[in-house]
């Protein structure tokens, strides 16, 4: 049609709109010429409409679960076993497989992802340092996968090199030490790389030093995104998976506990990602190798595959938002709030 | 007479027996298999602004039912509500209505999420608040389809009294200009018609549409024309007016698709009207006017000044009304529709005065003469540099 090219003369040559000045001649009266009034408007109207199903990943629980705490002992037992060895260590012993499942990433809208144990983020694995961790891998998906982790391992371990990919139907014992203590991931490590880290497949892995950390409540955070349409472009974040997940429910703490969040970027696409919370600060552990915080910040950015400690404690019972400062990140999912209850401690 | 009635009627039964079976089987089904991802396909039919919010009618072009999961505007989640659900069968339609504030004059992307993660966008160029139809609404239309339309056809037309002084020899360059003007009209309505169609959802079948409609126009033109000739010749009045009456439908048909696309394209906000659009416009279709007189002119008639001023109206007014409708309730299918009117009735024209100028001999013949011959190349280069204007 005619309009698009007389659109791009007009846009060229900039003149004066005639019927446009003809329109805005009786609104602009007793205003400034161009602005239109917007009614007021609720800032909540920015953000998804709906609500997730309920048997849709449950980012609440995800927070403070690792080694499968959430279920029950009989059903925990056929992924997770703790055997007790000589030097006061443990051998920990995982049961992880691959899976195709399609996951809800936003209310109605679905992801044909890549999971272990059918959750993205896979389960959270956590040991202490020293402990010896047997991962068996059965891969039940359609494609070859791998568990590719961070932290010291031999070569055979790795996952990531030529040969190592398990096929479909197949299963792979990953044996290694927890050292060092810290915060990592795990990631399928098989080609196409990117296709098999944003389709879903990736977690966190944490190693507590020896000594322990002091008492705190305990968050497991992934910042991740979905390209949902596989033009190579995210379009949505979230931290945990669910766009505004929390913004619908809030994470709960307690006024003057000390709370610890386990920061992991998998964003695949994008350079970077960040978090900033809102009328507080945090201390840094980047990458949690270090028991002497490096920074102190509200603000902090992190690039794909790394990870850091925060620690904080809230001052004041309220909402705190927290999310990317990136804004376009943030707008597409990835905000949410804490809501801090008890007394104020100052 | 009944056997021949069921004979006719077999093939039929037989076909919908056939449809029945591949609508329980399923063969394509088969092919696909139940894990084949849906064919998603979503237009959006009409975006509209208001203060404070983005109105967006879509329609579910493709062939699978498909439901809308989530809406983004400028790259951010935005709330929205749904008049007719979220869940769309194949055709189905429905109007989101989502409270952005939007900034007037900036460009703004809506993008539609379905519940497969398929993303479909509409960019809004400039946004400009949709005009509501009251009555000032209507009064600025009007005044821009009196500025592109009403008036230069009215100022064209007022060369008749020179042009019945002519010469035979400047008749026939008079006529042949015509020819040309409109053979430009012809090329342009087409193919604005035909890029417009390509914007159509599939299932309209814009190209086949268009066809369908300029052959209409076409045809119905025709008899109406051989109509209007039969009972003039009773009048024993001259061609020339019949001839006049129909150029000016033609032409009205054509401004009728214009004012439709000036006045969707100012209401949606892809166009702002400028003062040189509008003075392109009007060098443009003054052209218009003298194309109607030629063929009175010709026959040197008095023509009444009434008469005049209605062929005007004729030619000219249909584009306050495109402008109208083109501002309500504009959607690319009457774009396509109207553009393609236009382009059937201006061929009848421009074969009906063929036909007039080659009443003594062959097309040929009528042709191969300079003043016809340059006729048709000036008509052309006119309407060529007056539609640069507005290109």
């Amino acid at each position: 049609m005619w309009s698009l090219s007389r659109r791009a003369w007009l846009q060229a040559t900039g003149f004066a709109s005639l019927a446009g000045s003809l329109v805005g001649g009786a609104r602009a009266a007793g205003q400034s010429a161009g602005s239109a009034p917007h009614p007021r408007h609720d800032a909540h109207v920015m953000g998804t409409v709906g609500r997730t199903s309920p048997d849709a990943f449950d980012a609440t629980a995800y927070l403070r679960t690792w080694n499968f705490s959430d279920l029950p002992a009989e059903e925990r037992s056929k992924f997770y076993r703790e055997t007790p060895r000589g030097d006061g260590t443990l051998l920990r012993e995982y049961e992880i497989y691959a899976a195709d499942r399609e996951i809800e990433i936003a209310p109605g809208l679905f992801f044909p992802a890549w999971t272990y144990n059918g959750q993205v983020p896979g389960p959270t694995i956590r040991a202490t340092e020293g402990d010896r961790i047997r991962v068996t891998f059965r891969n039940l998906g359609t494609h070859p996968h791998s568990i590719h982790f961070h932290g010291w391992h031999p070569p055979a371990m790795d996952g990531a090199l030529a040969g190592q990919e398990v096929h479909p139907g197949e299963t792979f014992v990953y044996e290694f030490d927890a050292d060092p203590f810290g915060l990592h991931l795990y990631h399928c490590h098989t080609v196409p790389l990117k296709r098999h880290i944003h389709k879903g497949l990736y977690g966190a892995f944490i190693i507590d030093p020896k000594e322990g950390r002091p008492p705190a409540d305990e968050l497991v955070m992934v910042m991740n995104a979905f390209d949902t349409n596989f033009d190579v472009e995210n379009e949505m974040y979230a931290v945990n998976t669910i766009a505004n997940a929390y913004m619908h429910e809030p994470i709960r703490v307690r006024v003057g506990q000390l709370v610890r969040m386990y920061l992991v970027n998998l964003t695949e696409f994008d350079p970077v990602n960040s978090l900033h919370l809102h009328g507080m600060f945090f201390d840094v552990y980047r990458t949690g190798t270090s028991l002497t915080p490096s920074e102190k910040t509200d603000t902090l950015m992190l690039c794909q595959g790394e990870r850091a400690i925060l620690e904080t404690m809230f001052r004041y019972p309220g909402d705190f938002m927290f999310h990317a400062h990136q804004s376009e990140f943030a707008e597409l999912g990835w905000m949410g709030l804490f809501r801090a209850e008890g007394a104020p401690t100052t | 007479m009944t056997r021949r009635l069921l004979l006719a009627l077999l093939p039929l039964v037989l076909l919908g027996a056939l449809l029945a079976v591949i609508v329980r089987s399923g063969p394509a089904d088969a092919v696909r298999g139940e894990q084949f991802p849906p064919v998603e396909r979503l237009t959006f039919q009409r975006v509209t602004l208001e203060p404070g919010a983005i109105v967006a009618s879509l329609m579910n072009d493709g062939p699978d039912a498909l439901t809308i999961a989530q809406v983004q505007v400028d790259d951010a989640f935005w709330t929205f509500t749904a008049d007719n659900g979220a869940a769309l069968r194949h055709l189905g339609r429905t109007t989101l209505r989502i409270p952005y504030p939007w900034v007037e004059g900036e460009a703004h992307v809506v993008r539609v999420l379905t519940s497969t993660g398929t993303a479909f966008e509409h960019e809004i160029p400039v946004a400009v608040e949709t005009p509501t139809p009251n009555a000032r609404f209507f009064g600025v239309f009007t005044l821009i389809g009196l500025y592109v339309g009403v008036i230069p056809v009215v100022i064209g037309l007022l060369w008749f009294p020179f042009m019945t002084r002519l010469s035979a020899r400047g008749m026939d360059f008079l006529l042949a200009l015509t020819v040309g003007l409109l053979v430009f009209l012809l090329v342009d309505g087409a193919s604005e018609g035909f890029e417009a169609a390509g914007l159509l959802p599939e299932s309209f079948q814009g190209a086949v549409l268009f066809a369908l409609a300029a052959a209409g126009a076409y045809l119905v033109l025709e008899a109406i024309g051989a109509w209007l000739k039969g009972r003039r010749r009773a009048a024993d009045s001259g061609y020339g007016w019949v001839l006049a009456l129909l150029i000016a439908v033609g032409i009205g048909l054509h401004n009728f698709g214009e004012g439709l696309a000036i006045g969707s394209a100012f209401a949606l906000g892809e166009a702002a009207l400028g003062t040189l659009l509008i003075v392109g416009f009007t060098l443009h279709n003054t052209t218009e006017g003298l194309a109607i007189v030629a063929p009175l002119a010709r026959e040197r008639q008095r023509v009444a000044l009434g008469r005049l001023a209605a062929l005007g109206a004729i030619g000219g007014a249909p584009t306050i009304g495109g402008a109208w409708l083109g501002g309500l309730v504009y959607s690319p299918v009457w774009s396509v529709v109207f553009l393609a009117i236009g382009v059937g009735a201006i061929a009848q024209v421009v074969g009906q005065i063929v036909r007039q100028m080659t009443r003594e001999g062959t097309v040929a013949r009528a042709f191969a003469t300079a003043p016809v011959l340059a006729g048709l190349f000036a008509g052309f280069a006119v309407m060529y540099v007056t539609g640069m204007l507005v290109g």
